[in-house]
């Protein structure tokens, strides 16, 4: 799916990176915790989180991430904007909670980004 | 392996400042863009900037100040990192995934998982940890350029 279709689908804003909509997004990665992240996200995943602090957007550069989606509502500072921006990362905001927003996405079709942890199934 | 470490291509150290929480990440992301202009294939970057990303973090969150040294050779990328602190009491403990003596506040930030040192050691292909308590701590992991093809650092 694109970028355009989650946002779509999780009827989302989009803080910064308006251009970047056509982007391929092939699979999503949820976390509040940014040592989860670095750790088990794979390359290319779209983020999902209630993190907004600007080393959000250091962790998605240096994880080659492709987009962050907030959610609850949650907006970032100008700071946290202005590097997304600098680094080319799309921000987008969502009022569905975590659970809701993963849902909807998975429902649509987006798969697991994540590295299999022991009790888990493979990722993908 | 001496002639190696004399051949060094590039030198650079930044300083950390321990408890800037606002300025983490910047430092990482230097080491970043510094190999990324020099060409470095991106999976080499990925696996070395997450590595240093990490050890910048562990700095703000438990050290009162340190240095990160990145060294680039022809075989192999290094990144040292020294602090003054704390240290670790017990280093076997703090490589357990898992364990971690992070505060509310490092884990409001997102941090403090204890995922760090083990991502660490996941992403290097070798890494060394010695720390002595009340003093400080020092790291320094590698990544060798020529086993980039045969090295999956997640598998």
């Amino acid at each position: 799916m694109t970028l355009k279709e989650v946002k779509e689908t999780l009827n989302a804003d989009v803080i910064s990176g308006d251009h970047d909509l056509g982007k391929e997004i092939t699979c999503a990665f949820a976390a509040e915790l940014l040592s989860d992240v670095l750790a088990l996200a794979q390359e290319g995943a779209l983020l999902i989180t209630g993190f907004t602090h600007s080393q959000v957007v250091y962790a998605a550069d240096l994880a080659n991430l492709c987009a962050v989606v907030f959610i609850r509502g949650k907006r970032p500072s100008e700071e946290t904007k202005r590097l997304a921006d600098q680094k080319k990362i799309p921000l987008l905001t969502t009022s569905f909670m975590m659970f809701e927003a993963c849902g909807l996405l998975f429902e649509y079709g987006l798969k697991t980004c994540a590295i299999k942890t022991e009790n888990g199934k493979k990722g993908k | 392996m001496e002639r190696k470490e004399n051949n060094i291509l590039l030198h650079k150290t930044f300083h950390i400042e321990g408890g800037d929480f606002i300025n983490a990440g910047s430092i990482s992301d230097h080491v970043k863009k510094i190999l990324s202009e020099a060409g470095f294939p991106n999976k080499i970057i990925r696996r070395i900037s997450i590595a240093a990303f990490e050890a910048e973090m562990n700095v703000i969150c438990y050290a009162t100040r340190g240095d990160l040294s990145l060294f680039i050779t022809p075989n192999f990328l290094k990144v040292v990192v020294e602090d003054e602190g704390k240290g670790i009491p017990d280093v076997n403990l703090a490589m357990s995934e898992g364990y971690s003596t992070a505060d509310e506040k490092i884990r409001e930030l997102g941090f403090g998982a204890g995922m760090g040192l083990p991502n660490i050691r996941k992403n290097a292909d070798e890494m060394i940890l010695t720390s002595k308590f009340r003093q400080g701590t020092h790291l320094e992991f590698i990544i060798y350029l020529d086993r980039q093809e045969t090295q999956l650092p997640f598998e």
